[in-house]
């Protein structure tokens, strides 16, 4: 060994010098080693330690006291969609650390990086029905891509040094580290710390094979009628930048999935739409018509392919993925090119011939005029009645030209705002996509806000979501963040209202729901607010909202039957969509 | 390896799992059985011959396409190195059994120990008031010595999860030195079962 390599060894060794602290300081200095500027959270007995050496450090890292731990992940996924770093959330034992599972299941299905950090009864205590004890390893094993339990403090840097590797490396997942309340008040020799690069048994990327991007490439400039799907795993690659290379090169029409919006801007002219249920017309028939289906960082979700054995028979799949265990589980594939998307797309590119497809992509555009026609142009112009949710979408577009950030809660308003919003940007759309997660809205908006602060955040939201978590408008009082909460008021839990009138003859089963006066719950928040029916006040009323220095609440009154078309029936082929 | 679409045969598969000692591990590959409806028929978990590893032995009556998913998505687990499937035609597989009967009753007949004998039992304990046998095999095997002590005053019964002995394996230990390094090559860091796909490149 020379003497270079020797000095390095020593170095790594020896990172700091090793100082006396208890674990609980211990957490927030490795939270500041990662980089941590923000953490969302609710203190409780069983991590009052970690909230007492928080106080010291209160000047380093801004800690966001939530209203509900749900809404403190939520907001730490927010944060993690719009600024691509790891959300960071703090909660207690007991109903503290259940508060989190929908949020963990949300991250774990839509691949959001989050480590939550939780409390937990004394060591000696664990197994014995303590006070706010509960299992929190085993219940959120199956919704965490990792979890671990640490008892005594030496183990702290290394858990959260592996837990910020795993949540962000490979495919990106929630984390959850369990700290037991002695573990966090125990004074151990704190050596500094040590990033995770490295876990034997854990292989966050492969490398990629060259035969596999040659297959690939063979098939796509055989192609005849080639069709690009693209999902989350461009943004979360951060390969937005190589997609648009090669959908450009190869000039092959791409329609994205609900979580991959924004990845290639929405007026980009190969940008033919939205996949599924709710998305366009065109990318679902043709679908079933294109010779080769190429699909970038997506997984294949039911809401995507409608009826599997009847979806894309005649086409060779390729399919890129950072997971292995995403190829073949739900889409046969001809070619998996498994590998982080960033590596993959710049080789797939440089084989593939340049091309136009004129007539192909003609065929898109054709169907696209007869869905405007059939759905878009009445839903965006009405001329008459009430206002219609597209409308809103479309004068909000005008009025930030799509360089804002949309959260969506869920429902009818979430597939409207998918559909018709304008993203000129990646990480712009923040949506609950596999979870559907109710509630989701409000406080990912508020992470969303402090992930991307130089941004305009607009959260649309139902009358029915927006009561799961309207607590949140406390945190907005609290911090002062500037979050534009728009609520799209039909009066009803319209997605499911649409389904009753659809499949259940219009037996309207419990979707009838009452709202508080939102306007002046707002204002009881300190948050200014406004609640509109009139046409004739949309743009002024969306202006004021935008303009406004700080929160605003926008209420606005649209059709209370209105449906969301197209649409793909449960269990219907895509090719089989509907237009009315 | 070609899965048969149309007709998709469950039977029984052995699925060995390589992995970390890691407290909560077994729950972690369990609920990915559960979470699909899927009975597990036998699981032995046991340190392998690598200090610090173990290797967990399942068996499942499935077909081919679902276990395959199954086995990507436990070898997907952080503390999973790796994972292997194989029918019963690829391994040496072998269970193992004790019975308890009553000492009085064998001693009486001469002709016990003679069928014992038969069927590659070995007495483990002698006592006055009971005896213990061993034997090991496949299920069948084991089966047929209930039935035929049973007569006897068969008093109770044991058998052990499956464990079974890949028959093309080479082991971990090289295996596990690769993991260990930062650029592993193709071998390990590769999916086997992409390798193993008949079809991949049919165009
Ligand atoms: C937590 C949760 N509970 C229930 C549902 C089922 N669900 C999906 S959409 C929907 C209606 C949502 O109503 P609203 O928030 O008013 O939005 P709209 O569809 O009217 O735009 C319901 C109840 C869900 N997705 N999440
Ligand atoms: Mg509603």
């Amino acid at each position: 060994m020379n003497t270079l390599e020797l000095q390095k060894e020593e170095a790594s060794t020896q990172p700091e010098q090793a100082q006396t602290m208890t674990g609980s300081q211990a957490v927030i200095e490795c939270l500041l080693a990662e980089g941590t500027d923000t953490i969302f959270g609710y203190p409780g007995g069983a991590i009052m330690p970690i909230y007492d050496a928080l106080y010291d450090y209160r000047d380093k890292v801004n800690h966001i006291l939530v209203r509900h731990e749900q809404g403190g992940i939520h907001a730490g996924q927010g944060y993690a969609r719009t600024s691509g770093k790891v959300g960071v959330v703090f909660a207690t034992s007991g109903p503290g650390a259940t508060n989190l599972v929908t949020g963990l299941a949300d991250a774990q299905i839509d691949s959001t990086p989050v480590v939550c950090i939780t409390g937990q009864v004394f060591a000696h205590l664990l197994g014995t029905d303590a006070f706010q004890e509960t299992d929190v390893i085993n219940i959120t094993t199956p919704v965490t891509k990792w979890n671990y339990q640490v008892t005594d403090a030496c183990e702290i840097p290394e858990a959260i040094a592996k837990a910020f590797y795993i949540a962000r490396s490979g495919r990106p997942g929630p984390v959850l580290i369990d700290i037991t309340k002695n573990a966090q008040v125990q004074k151990f020799n704190y050596k500094g710390y040590t990033p995770c690069n490295h876990i034997r048994s854990y292989r966050p990327k492969p490398n990629v094979r060259e035969e596999y991007i040659e297959r690939a490439a063979e098939l796509i400039n055989a192609a005849k009628k080639p069709f690009v799907l693209f999902g989350q795993g461009v943004i979360l690659g951060g390969a937005e930048a190589e997609f648009k290379a090669f959908v450009e090169k190869s000039g092959i029409p791409s329609a994205w999935t609900v979580l991959g919006a924004g990845a290639l801007p929405t007026g980009h002219p190969l940008n033919v739409g939205m996949l599924g249920m709710h998305g366009n017309y065109g990318p679902n028939v043709l679908t079933n018509e294109c010779d080769v289906l190429i699909a970038v960082g997506m997984r294949f979700d039911d809401r995507v392919t409608g009826r599997l054995d009847k979806y894309a028979r005649q086409a060779q799949v390729i399919h890129l993925d950072i997971d292995p265990a995403e190829i073949d589980k739900n889409v046969q594939t001809t070619v998996p090119v498994w590998g982080d998307c960033k590596e993959t797309l710049p080789l797939l590119t440089r084989l593939v011939e340049k091309k136009e497809h004129p007539e192909w992509l003609q065929k898109f555009r054709d169907y696209e005029q007869q869905e405007i026609e059939a759905v878009i142009r009445k839903e965006l112009h009405p001329q008459t009645g009430e206002m219609t949710m597209g409308e809103v979408i479309d004068k909000l577009n005008k009025l930030t030209k799509g360089d804002a950030v949309i959260v969506t809660d869920v429902g009818q308003h979430q597939m409207v705002a998918c559909r018709y919003a304008k993203f000129n940007q990646t990480r712009s759309n923040v949506t609950s996509g596999g979870l559907g997660t109710m509630g989701f809205a409000l406080p990912a908006a508020i992470g969303a806000k402090f992930g991307a602060p130089n941004r305009t955040v607009v959260a649309v939201i139902g009358d029915g979501g927006f009561q799961m978590t309207l607590q949140e408008l406390g945190t907005i009082m609290q911090t002062g963040i500037d979050v534009k909460i728009l609520i799209l008021n039909n009066h009803f839990l319209g997605m499911v209202r649409q389904w009753q009138e659809l499949f259940n003859d219009r037996r309207y089963s419990f979707v009838d729901i009452e709202s508080p006066d939102f306007v002046a719950l707002a204002k009881a928040y300190k948050i200014d607010g406004n609640s509109i029916s009139d046409r004739k006040d949309l743009e002024a009323a969306l202006q004021t909202m935008l303009n406004h220095q700080g929160s605003y609440l926008l209420e606005v009154t649209v059709t209370k039957e209105n449906n969301v078309f197209p649409m793909v029936p449960q269990g219907c082929s895509v090719s089989e969509i509907r237009l009315k | 390896m070609e899965t048969n679409h149309k007709h998709p045969e469950k039977k029984e598969f052995n699925i060995t799992v390589y992995t970390e000692n890691q407290i909560g591990l077994l729950n972690r590959i369990a609920i990915i059985f559960t979470r699909r409806k899927i009975n597990i028929d036998s699981l032995n978990t046991s340190p392998s011959e690598i200090e610090g590893i173990h290797r967990f032995n399942i068996v499942i009556d499935e077909t081919e396409d679902v276990v395959r998913k199954l086995a990507r998505q436990i070898e997907k687990q952080v503390e999973v190195l790796k994972v292997y499937y194989n029918t019963n035609d690829d391994i040496i597989w072998q269970e193992m059994a004790l019975y308890k009967v009553p000492t009085e009753a064998i001693a009486e007949k001469a002709s016990v120990e003679r069928l014992l004998r038969e069927h590659g039992a070995r007495a483990v304990v002698i006592r006055k008031d009971y005896t213990v046998f061993e034997t090991t095999g496949h299920r069948e095997e084991t089966d047929t010595l209930i039935e035929v002590l049973q007569p006897y005053g068969l008093i109770e019964f044991v058998r052990s999860a499956r464990v079974a002995i890949i028959k093309d394996s080479e082991g971990f230990n090289q295996k596990l030195r690769e993991f260990e390094q930062r650029e592993p090559g193709e071998e390990v860091i590769e999916n086997e079962y992409l390798n193993k796909r008949d079809k991949v490149f049919t165009m």
